[in-house]
């Protein structure tokens, strides 16, 4: 075959090299793949396993909950300005109404990182039936809009999602100690001896056995005359479009309402952090995996420039310029960068597929969703043809700066 | 002998009038500059090559011709002294217009033909004008092909290089030199590695190109009846020319 009509100088002596040096390429480009399909596995393993966790976390909380701001004690300055106490008291913490919840409601839906804002009247009540009493933790909201933060209606074990003026939903633990069930009737109690009867609509399960104990839901409406909030809302519960930037979308809130805001990142610190961890984890095994690609693509073109100086000399002395024969080499390391890459993502994904198919649990589910984004391969791809290139780069430097005379004599 | 290759024809005497493809002014040079071990090669030489001439170098071993050779081609730099190539003053240029240089005006053959294993018999002779770019593909084959004719080795020119014999391969080492058509041919002892009968169609080879295109050729060679074959010998002895006389 002629040298293609359209093809620069460089890709063609690099390709030519590399065909050349077939059993060295392959060994290479073998190294490459393996490295590049333990990133691409790891990875989407691990992004996997962090979506399942993180999924499991949110799937019953907001991501950020704003709230009134604490109470604190405000001290008097003495005459001389010095302030004279021995022991400063912490003020009792009291439900409050948040002050223009409607504008701030509003303002919070005008960011454009949150995706829903639902107002919420929360608030410990009682459960009174016959002889017994349950403690419940009530919140009282919108349903059409809560469904979009926590979606309820996927929680029902028995009955429907609906909070309608009297209905409620009590978590299953619940229901089985007080020994009711859809269609019976509660009588829910408030601390400042205001009650009401509800009618229980549902039954939930919230994925954990303390919260089914003591949760339950009813409108908002009802929520605000019962707990004596009425007109008036205690917390917004906030989604956001990306859930890793809650606790700063959390901060920019507090900002410029100067309210409560926390953000699940925050109130879920230790999870958070294990999550960064294992985000930590996976960059160095990938920075190591990288490392060693490197250095094999680098010892592989080193030993070419040896074996090659005296066609480099050659090239040279025929009016190839420096820069001409070290993108050649740069060439090469990218192309074995690439290629290698490419069956690494074949590889990784093969590789991911097996996994699933053979990690099930007792009843033949997979453990967890793992899917494999385009981008992550996408990603591989460029961080092994970078990671060629670079690894090229001190080869390249060396054959460039050759001595012809040298080389040719060799 | 051809006539314009005898020493009194007018042919002869019309060449001292061209303008000089090379011309060296007390060019000297050291090796190891500022050490203990510092070595000068070449001790102020001066000479003059016009185009069409077809020059022998001859020398012992260790006299300082390919030292001088190198340095004619831009390969090398003089320590002191002036180099001229086609009128251009090569020892202020940079590395990057020295290649330019090079590869437009300068073909080199040397003792081993140093092809590319990886490229065909026609890629080895087109590959130094492709990568000089500017020109197109086309006419790149064409006149390369041309030169494979020339060299009698256009059934193999779709042959990897590395399966010609010794001879074959220092044709093609010649017709690469030539892809440029450049003006000045240097070729370092390219006969010193083969037989009799191959040694002299090579050096036939650049008796035509010499004729044909008039192409300057120094050759250094250790063959003394190759040089005696030369319009001019010129001899390199302890890095000086005692010796600068037409055949």
């Amino acid at each position: 075959m002629v040298l293609g009509r359209l093809q620069p100088f460089e890709w063609i002596v690099a390709s030519r090299f590399l065909r050349e040096g077939r059993l060295q390429s392959l060994f290479t480009l073998l190294g490459v793949a393996i490295g590049v399909a333990v990133i691409v596995f790891m990875s989407a393993l691990m992004q996997g396993l962090q979506s399942n966790l993180v999924k499991r976390v949110l799937t019953a909380q907001p991501h950020i909950q704003v709230s009134p701001p604490k109470e604190s004690v405000r001290l008097q300055d003495a005459q001389d300005g010095a302030l004279h106490a021995h022991r400063i008291q912490a003020p009792l913490q009291r439900f409050h109404s948040i002050d223009q919840w409607a504008s701030v409601l509003g303002l919070l839906r005008a960011m454009p990182e949150v995706l829903v804002a639902s107002p919420a009247v929360t608030g410990s009540t009682f459960i009174l039936r016959g002889a017994t009493s349950r403690s419940l933790s009530l919140t009282a909201v919108d349903l059409s809009i809560y469904q979009q933060i926590v979606n309820l209606s996927e929680k029902i074990v028995v009955g429907q999602a609906r909070l309608d003026a009297g209905d409620i939903l009590i978590g299953t633990e619940l229901a089985a100690d007080l020994g009711v069930g859809v269609g019976d009737k509660l009588l829910v109690q408030s601390p400042t001896g205001a009650s009401n009867h509800f009618m229980i609509v549902g039954v939930l399960d919230l994925g954990n056995k303390g919260a089914n104990q003591r949760s339950g839901f009813i409108g908002l409406h009802s929520g605000q005359s019962l707990l004596g909030y009425p007109g008036g809302v205690t917390s917004i519960d906030i989604t956001v479009r990306d859930v890793y930037a809650a606790e700063a979308v959390a901060q920019r809130i507090h900002a410029q309402t100067q309210l409560q805001a926390d953000s699940w990142i925050k109130t879920n610190a230790q999870f958070f952090s294990a999550i960064q961890s294992q985000s930590l984890a996976n960059a160095a095994i990938r920075f190591f995996v990288g490392l060693s690609v490197a250095f094999g693509i680098a010892s592989v073109l080193v030993v070419s420039v040896v074996q090659r100086s005296k066609e480099i000399g050659i090239l040279r002395a025929m009016g190839i310029s420096r820069g001409q024969v070290m993108r050649v080499f740069l060439l090469q390391g990218g192309l074995m960068g690439l290629a290698g890459a490419v069956v690494g993502c074949v590889l990784g994904a093969v590789a991911l597929k097996a996994w699933l198919h053979m990690v099930r649990t007792p009843d033949g589910s997979p453990v967890f969703i793992v899917t494999l984004h385009a981008w992550l391969l996408v990603q591989a791809l460029l961080l092994a043809t970078v990671t060629g290139l670079l690894a090229a780069l001190a080869p390249a430097l060396r054959a460039s700066r050759l001595d012809p005379v040298v080389a040719i004599r060799g | 002998m051809a006539q314009d290759t005898q020493p009194n024809s007018p042919l002869a005497a019309d060449r001292l009038l061209q303008s000089p493809v090379v011309q060296l002014r007390q060019v000297r040079k050291s090796f190891n500059v500022g050490e203990p071990t510092e070595v000068e090669v070449l001790h102020g030489i001066d000479l003059v090559l016009r185009p069409g001439e077809f020059v022998a170098v001859m020398g012992p071993s260790g006299s300082g011709k390919s030292t001088l050779l190198n340095i004619v081609g831009l390969l090398d730099r003089p320590t002191q002294g002036q180099l001229l190539i086609n009128g251009i003053e090569t020892t202020t240029l940079d590395d990057a217009a020295l290649t330019h240089l090079r590869g437009r005006s300068i073909g080199f053959v040397f003792q081993y033909h140093h092809l590319i294993g990886a490229f065909s018999t026609l890629e080895n002779v087109m590959l130094p004008m492709v990568g000089l770019q500017g020109y197109p593909t086309a006419a790149i084959e064409q006149r390369a092909l041309a030169l494979i004719e020339s060299v009698g080795l256009l059934p193999w020119r779709d042959v990897s290089a590395t399966r010609l014999s010794g001879g074959q391969q220092q044709r093609v080492a010649v017709a690469r030199a030539l892809i440029m058509q450049p003006g000045l041919l240097l070729a370092d002892e390219p006969t010193g590695n083969l037989d009799t009968q191959s040694a002299d169609a090579v050096f036939e080879l650049f008796r035509q190109v010499n004729r044909a295109h008039g192409t300057a050729v120094l050759l250094v060679t250790h063959n003394p009846v190759l040089a005696s074959r030369c319009d001019r010998l010129i001899e390199v002895i302890d890095g000086r020319v005692p010796g600068d006389e037409l055949v």
